[in-house]
């Protein structure tokens, strides 16, 4: 039989033109091929090319377009005209919204810089925004890493000078084992899908340690369903195993890491516990050639792992004996903590079992010969296929410093950080603790800050502390609450800022972080904070300027608004100087450009500061005769320097934009960048040697190649620090030593909790009342609170049920569909839940972000979000509740000051099914109208 | 399945139509002039009524008489041309019997097979999807047919047939209640069919948290007791009420009320057979009837 | 033509690793994104910022849970797009052949501009593969990108459907299941690539790789533990015996 049938044109036109950027769904930044018809966004796909996707997309980024065209855009400046928090705007041209912020902040920074507080969120142009706050001269600057995962990157730095995510990657071509801490979905999230499909394709096993089975964690071979807060513990056990098996890498311990320099082991020294060292305050070893004491990097050296040392009748033992003792220890048997994890002690020595064979029975040889720091000469490169990932559900514990500290001790212990097989970082990265800046607090009126707000202590001597000893900062951070909250904690700045403690601010300036929802623990109470008045009637806060594409809940809560563009609409700097594209194997940096003009009357907020930064005269955004330097952010990008020849584009440098090879890295501005970036796709890419793929905090030949590309100005080799000196310092302090003393209260805490080796305590007081953990997880198509204004992606997430474990369906008698009143200490919900089976027995989660507030986003008020939706946010609080003493306990890690999203704990019971899912809010005004006015998504606006 | 009205309307009346043609093509009664002309008014408005109506639901009316090509393989498509063809035959058989009065036999035989075949063809669009279980049974055809005569000749006044007729549709149409409540476990297909994941897996989440159309279209849930209770009341209504009512002696009244009673009966059956048709793509939604 | 082709030349299709599959949704966007402006009309969304927004997707993904005899539940995500079946029921049933499969590469396809949208070809398909639009009346189904995979327009290496394309976990391979040498077909045959439905009688040329078997390391611990064989019990024999291996490096 014939069949006819119609003739389909398999070939048709695609689209008129394709612009190359980078995607802006979420902080993986992806690159995208946007096609363009009619000079319309017609259709966005990955960019093959790109470092990062390798032409994958994710659902976010496909659906980029519906961001691009949400009715929820902002449309004009707005000042603020009716009360604050009624969302009632008026429109006004940037003319006048730029005087009214100089208006505003001049007068703040001639006399009182610090009255200024300059928060941004989810942005990623750090160095950029870092740079114009400290010209402005405030010390009260960070991003949002401090509720994020500062204890995961500051844990990392500490130890090993470097930590996952845009730091590093596991080494996805060769791990066999890998092992999964903790991650729903990351921000590497297109590299982790694309990484564990390659490790599914070789058969390599996939552990993943998770309460919760979805996702990541459902493909994994094996799943541990561990108790929230006690993977420190897990992690310690397994230490245990195979330091008692005999089973660590102690070739690599002896040669890469501190385990063989020597600590000062008599408790009446007042140098107890510090590290031995010369004159240069290098730390020292014993040479097992010679015998003799030297400096850990001195040619030929091999440190000696177990010699003691005698000085001036003190003995120095190496810190490996002090791990013996400490992790041979029986407390940490698997028996000893498996009702704890929540894990048998079978299967946690299994795990340990298996970390030991791949690392060691599977280990392979790299024909790679290299040439360490010492001058020594290696054939190979010695591949321990074991990698390791670990995210926000270690980090986001009150304990989770030292259990990502954990980890990466485990890591270091068999051998595979950055061995072949192993974890692998990304440039910058290596790069030791020392080589970053302390922070800076020094206010001076009328001038820039004396240096970088953010950065690494080593000690209490750098502090960020007034004469006094109070918080020099806003957010208290490096004060003693916090010694090491290496991102600040802007989860605490509106709290702060409302107590007047430590000081009050004048203007609150926030950009891309909805702080009036989810970003803010204590949600309703955030609000009230932000429109309570003082006793003249005035706002406790007295302004708030802030910056946002979106109708999103924070905007209804400024008294002004700078109308950003969307991320197809200007131009942006993956940088370098900040947190850029690399890849293990290579350095790279990315742009965002136009690719289509903005209809309404935005300007991309990283061009407003720079004209903000003129019109306040801030040094570095003037020329010496008072004008402009920078016409706009794309100026910037090109002509900013931050050293001689180095700037935030590493690609195509030198005046001449010749593009030869000494034109990556350094060299001089090139008019031209922006354009060969554009021709290249948006993205610039610099591969690392082969003999210096591996190795590198040690190896000659990266340190040499990151001189040359200007990463670093001298080689950094440097010991991996399984013993944190820094932490120690803070000890003695807590124990008496030292000029800058802690508060009383605090003393028994750091002593106990900044111990330089890691370890486990719990991350919450036990409470009889509240048995459950609550947790919630980013589901990977959507981006915190920005997906819910996307037509495509709130039809696959627009409500989040509350997930229950069978058990705990069984024993309250509940159904799917059913609802439930969860309380905590600080407040109660009333939401829907639906049963998980593959979930830890004593834990319950939803979806992060999902619930929205009445009135924002352009979506209508009776949308599923506003409905149905919930946010955990309302259970939890910046502060631990009261202990009696007075004293305000900030819910966070005591360490870093990490918010401790993770530690809620709650009671569950069955309730009548209500109108909406409790707490319900008045709808806010929105500035945007709504989206249902639209005939399509697609429809003009 | 979403019982549409339009599909409900057009399979009660057009059944009824079509059943009643079939009954006047056989001479049954064997009317000439105005009161024929009133019949097959009525059987001819019931049959295109029915069809106009299925039409509804279709997305592109406009192009309908495209349903006419695929004969060979689609129900729909026979379905088209038998009903078309039999309202054809029909016509000139009713223009003959009414303006004519003349009665031509074989046309009219003819007529009545076609009617038949149109009911049987619409039957099978149903019986045809191996997808919904409760409709994929040998009894679906014969539960139309049986309908479709029952109705057709309580229309057409043929006493006796109707009461005979309506018992057997009725036993036919409880049968296929209680075997079609066992067709989708019976039918072998399961979500572990669906996924291949093993003896018993259980539906987490939706691949959305809104609805689709095929939630809307074919994932429709009746509670059981709430079937139940129409089940009751589709038999009295259809089948009960009409029986008693044509046993007693002829009154208008009586005839009129077995009428309606029957139609909102055949309303309330048809509107069950439509909804508590379990189509097994519910599986993958985690939803079967309650 | 609504009659199915008695055989078809190839058979294009994917094979869908569930093992691998982490449920994220990229192939229902980019599948969306590129249908929306492809083949066809675009896939039209309905009250997308009200109270049930609601739209014509081609692919989704489900997710189910499987408690194993022994060992915890395991979730598997199960993404669903038309399998292209070879014996595909929604054709026989059009009544305007607007639903047909072509007899070059077994794709199965609806010419929009026959479809009355009558909905019966979505009544005949077992697996929820087929949409009717709302705003256009006429049914929508994945075209398994037909106006792609021989795009002359698109680089060769483009040449593959949008879903596939996107998928960051590699989880979705595209294609000619009639050849026994594809890499899909190879694929099938190692992995045990199964049907759906196989009772519905379909034959879906569409394949899903099954979830490998997991939890299994508690049950190696027999074979594992004796690598953890302790070289000491206490902190002071652990210092012996670094001496010693150290003695010997
Ligand atoms: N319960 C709970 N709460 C949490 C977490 C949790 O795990 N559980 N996680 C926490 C963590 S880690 C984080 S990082 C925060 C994230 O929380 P937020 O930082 O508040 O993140 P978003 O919701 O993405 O909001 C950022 C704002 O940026 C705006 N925006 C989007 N695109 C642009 C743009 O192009 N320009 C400008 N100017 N603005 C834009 C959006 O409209 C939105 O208002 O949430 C925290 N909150
Ligand atoms: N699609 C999408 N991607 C995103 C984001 C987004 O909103 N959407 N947000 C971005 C941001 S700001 C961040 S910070 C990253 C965060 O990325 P993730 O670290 O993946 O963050 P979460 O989704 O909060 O996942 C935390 C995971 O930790 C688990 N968990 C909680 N407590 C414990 C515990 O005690 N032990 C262990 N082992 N696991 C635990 C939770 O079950 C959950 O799976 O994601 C980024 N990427
Ligand atoms: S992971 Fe997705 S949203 Fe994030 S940048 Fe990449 S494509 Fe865009
Ligand atoms: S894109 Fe790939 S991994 Fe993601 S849901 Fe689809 S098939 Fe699964
Ligand atoms: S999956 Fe459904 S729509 Fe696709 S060919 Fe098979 S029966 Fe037809
Ligand atoms: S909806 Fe269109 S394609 Fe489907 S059966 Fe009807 S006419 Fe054919
Ligand atoms: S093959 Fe094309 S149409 Fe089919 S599901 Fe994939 S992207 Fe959609
Ligand atoms: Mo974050």
């Amino acid at each position: 039989m014939t069949i006819q049938q119609p003739k389909v044109d398999t070939s048709p036109a695609v689209s008129d033109e394709v612009h190359k950027t980078t995607c802006y769904m979420c902080a993986c930044r992806c690159g995208i091929n946007v096609h363009l018809k009619d000079g319309k966004v017609s259709y966005i796909e990955g960019n093959r090319d790109h470092p990062v996707n390798q032409g994958v997309l994710c659902a976010k980024g496909s659906a980029g377009i519906m961001q691009h065209l949400s009715p929820s855009r902002l449309r004009a400046p707005l000042k603020r005209v009716g009360p604050r928090g009624s969302g009632q705007f008026e429109e006004i041209s940037w003319d006048e919204a730029l005087e009214i912020a100089t208006d505003w902040l001049a007068p703040l920074r001639r006399n009182h810089p610090e009255r200024l507080a300059f928060f941004t969120g989810r942005d990623q142009s750090q160095s950029f925004t870092s740079f114009w706050a400290q010209n402005f001269g405030t010390p009260n600057y960070a991003a949002h890493g401090g509720f994020c995962s500062v204890n995961m990157a500051a844990a990392g730095i500490y130890t090993m000078g470097g930590a996952f995510w845009e730091f590093g990657q596991p080494d996805w071509d060769r791990a066999k084992l890998f092992m999964l801490f903790g991650v729903a979905e990351d921000h590497d999230s297109n590299p982790i899908k694309i990484g564990l499909g390659k490790l599914k394709e070789r058969g390599a096993r996939v552990i993943g340690v998770n309460p919760i089975r979805s996702g990541y964690n459902a493909v994994a071979d094996d799943w541990v369903g561990i108790t929230p807060g006690t993977d420190g513990l897990f992690i310690l056990a397994l230490v245990h195993e195979l330091m008692k098996a005999g089973r660590v890498d102690l070739d690599y311990l002896s040669r890469w890491t501190n385990a063989p320099c020597l600590v000062n082991s008599d408790p009446s020294s007042p140098e107890h516990g510090l590290l031995l060292r010369d004159g240069d305050g290098k730390t020292l070893v014993i040479d097992r050639v010679t015998g003799k004491l030297t400096p850990f990097d001195q040619k030929g050296v091999r440190p000696d792992l177990s010699a003691t040392y005698d000085k001036d009748g003190i003995t120095h033992r190496p810190v490996f004996h002090l791990m013996a003792e400490r992790y041979l220890d029986p407390q940490y048997a698997p028996e000893a903590v498996a009702d704890r994890c929540g894990v048998s002690a079978s299967i946690i020595r299994a795990i340990a079992a298996e970390l030991a064979r791949v690392a060691f029975d599977d280990a392979f040889e790299l024909d790679q010969p290299w040439t360490d720091f010492r001058g020594e000469q290696h054939d190979t490169m010695i591949g321990r296929p074991v990698a390791m990932h670990a995210m926000r559900g270690i980090s986001a514990h009150a304990n989770g410093f030292q259990t990502c500290r954990a980890l990466h001790m485990l890591q270091i212990l068999l051998g595979t950080v950055e061995a072949p097989g192993g974890f692998r970082f990304k440039p910058p990265y290596p790069k030791p603790p020392e080589a970053h800046p302390k922070p800076h607090c020094k206010v001076r009126p009328d001038s820039p800050l004396d240096g970088p707000h953010l950065g690494f202590v080593h000690g209490p001597d750098d502090l960020a502390l007034n004469a006094d000893g109070t918080p020099a900062r806003i957010d208290k951070a490096f004060s003693w609450n916090n010694p090491m909250s290496a991102h600040g904690l802007m989860h605490m700045v509106i709290s702060n800022a409302h107590a007047g403690d430590p000081y009050k601010i004048d203007t609150l300036f926030l950009y891309m972080a909805n702080m009036a929802w989810n970003s803010s623990m204590n949600t309703g109470a955030v609000g009230d904070m932000l429109t309570d008045k003082d006793e003249n009637g005035d706002y406790k806060i007295p302004r708030i300027i802030y910056a946002d594409a979106y109708s999103s809940e924070m905007v209804a809560f400024a008294d002004l608004i700078l109308p950003d563009t969307t991320y197809l609409e200007r131009h942006d700097c993956i940088s370098l100087l900040d947190r850029p594209i690399c890849e293990a194997d290579a350095a790279a940096d990315a742009i965002r450009w136009p690719v289509v003009e903005p209809d309404r009357d935005v300007r991309g907020f990283q061009s407003v500061l720079v004209d903000l930064g003129a019109r306040l005269f801030l040094p570095g955004f003037i020329n010496e005769d008072g004008s402009a330097k920078y016409r706009d952010y794309a100026d910037y990008m090109i002509h900013h320097e931050r050293k001689p020849g180095i700037g935030p584009l590493a690609g195509w440098r030198g005046a001449d934009g010749s593009g030869g090879p000494m034109s990556a890295g350094r060299g001089a501005p090139n008019p031209e960048q922006i354009d060969r970036y554009i021709e290249n796709g948006g993205f610039f890419i610099h591969h690392i040697p082969d003999e210096a793929q591996y190795m590198k905090p040690w190896n000659a030949a990266y340190q040499d190649w990151a001189v040359d590309l200007g990463l670093y100005d001298s080689p950094q080799p440097y010991l991996f620090n399984l013993y944190v000196e820094p932490l120690r310092r803070f000890q003695l302090a807590a124990e008496g030593h030292g000029e800058r003393q802690p508060p009383e209260h605090l003393r028994t805490r750091i002593r106990a909790q900044m111990d330089p080796l890691p370890i486990w305590y719990p991350s919450t007081a036990p409470d009889p009342d509240y048995p459950i953990n609550a947790l919630t997880q980013r589901p990977m198509a959507m981006y915190h609170s920005w997906g819910s204004q996307n037509a495509w992606l709130r039809q696959i997430h627009g409500r989040n049920p509350l997930y229950l474990p069978s058990n705990l369906m069984q024993d309250h008698g509940f159904k799917d569909g059913d609802w439930a009143r969860v309380t905590s200490p600080h407040g109660e919900i009333v939401v829907p839940v639906a049963e998980m089976a593959a979930l830890n027995p004593n834990t319950v989660w939803t979806w992060n972000a999902i619930g929205k507030r009445k009135g924002a986003w352009a979506l209508d008020d009776d949308a599923p979000e506003t409905t149905k939706g919930f946010l955990l946010n309302h259970l939890i609080h910046e502060l631990l509740p009261p202990k009696g003493d007075g004293l305000r306990w900030s819910n966070s890690d005591p360490i870093t000051g990490q918010a401790a999203w993770f530690d809620l704990k709650v009671r569950i019971e069955k309730a009548a099914t209500p109108a909406e899912a409790q707490p319900t809010f008045p709808p806010l005004g929105s500035p945007v109208p709504k989206g249902s006015a639209r005939a399509t998504p697609k429809g003009a606006s | 399945m979403h019982p549409a009205k339009s599909v409900i309307l057009f399979t009660t009346l057009s059944g009824l139509g079509f059943g009643m043609l079939f009954w006047l093509g056989l001479g049954r009664p064997d009317v000439s002039g105005w009161v024929a002309f009133v019949f097959f008014a009525l059987a001819f408005a019931l049959a295109c009524g029915g069809l106009m109506a299925s039409t509804f639901h279709l997305g592109h009316p406009e192009r309908a008489w495209k349903a006419f090509t695929q004969w060979r393989s689609s129900w729909l498509s026979r379905e088209a041309w038998a009903a078309v063809l039999a309202l054809v035959v029909m016509g000139l058989y009713a223009t003959a019997v009414i303006f004519m009065d003349q009665r031509i036999a074989w046309l009219g035989v003819l007529g009545s097979a076609l009617s038949l075949v149109t009911v049987f063809t619409t039957s099978m669009i149903y019986t045809q999807l191996k997808t919904v279980p409760r409709w994929n049974h040998w009894l679906t055809p014969p539960h139309f047919l049986a309908y479709a005569l029952a109705g057709g000749a309580l229309m057409a006044g043929q006493v006796t047939w109707a009461i005979a007729l309506l018992a057997l549709a009725a036993a036919i149409q409880i049968a296929l209640w209680r075997l079609g409540d066992e067709a989708l476990s019976a039918s072998g297909t399961t979500l572990a069919t669906a996924t291949g994941l093993g003896p018993a897996p259980r539906a987490f989440e939706p691949p959305h948290t809104g609805s689709n159309y095929l939630t809307r279209e074919m994932v429709f849930v009746v509670g059981r007791k709430h079937a139940a209770k129409l089940r009751v009341i589709a038999a009295i209504l259809a089948f009960g009420v009409p029986i008693l009512a044509l046993a007693l002696p002829f009154s208008h009244l009586l005839a009129a009320i077995a009428v309606l009673s029957h139609l909102t009966g055949v309303l309330v059956a048809r509107w069950l057979f439509f909804a508590q048709a379990e189509h097994v793509v519910g599986l993958y939604y985690g939803k079967r009837a309650a | 033509m609504t009659t199915l082709p008695e055989t078809t030349e190839r058979k294009l299709g994917l094979v869908i690793d569930l093992d691998t599959c982490v449920g994220c949704h990229a192939c229902v966007i980019a599948c969306k994104g590129w249908n929306d402006q492809g083949y066809g009309a675009p896939l039209s969304d309905q009250d997308p910022y009200g109270a049930a927004p609601s739209g014509t997707f081609l692919n989704r993904v489900h997710s189910y849970e499987v408690q194993p005899e022994t060992g915890p539940a395991q979730l598997v995500h199960f993404p669903k797009s038309c399998l292209h079946c070879d014996d595909a029921p929604c054709v026989t049933v059009c009544p305007t052949g607007a639903s047909y499969k072509r007899v070059e590469d077994g794709i199965v396809l609806v010419n929009e501009s026959d479809c009355i949208g009558c909905g019966l070809c979505a009544w005949a398909c077992p697996y929820g593969a087929r949409e009717m639009d709302a705003a256009e009346g006429v049914m929508k189904k994945c075209t398994l990108c037909v106006d792609r995979i021989y795009n002359n327009n698109l680089p060769v290496e483009d040449r593959e459907p949008a879903c596939v394309r996107t998928c960051p976990a590699g989880a979705r391979h595209f294609g000619d299941l009639a050849d026994p040498d594809s890499d899909v077909s190879k694929l099938v045959a190692d992995r045990g690539g199964m049907d759906l439905m196989p009772e519905q009688g379909t034959a879906p040329v569409n394949k899903y790789l099954p979830p490998r078997p997991k939890d299994q390391i508690e049950d190696q611990v027999d074979i594992l533990a004796p690598l953890l064989a302790p070289v000491a019990e206490d902190p002071k024999g652990f210092l012996g015996w670094l001496d010693r291996t150290l003695e010997k490096f």
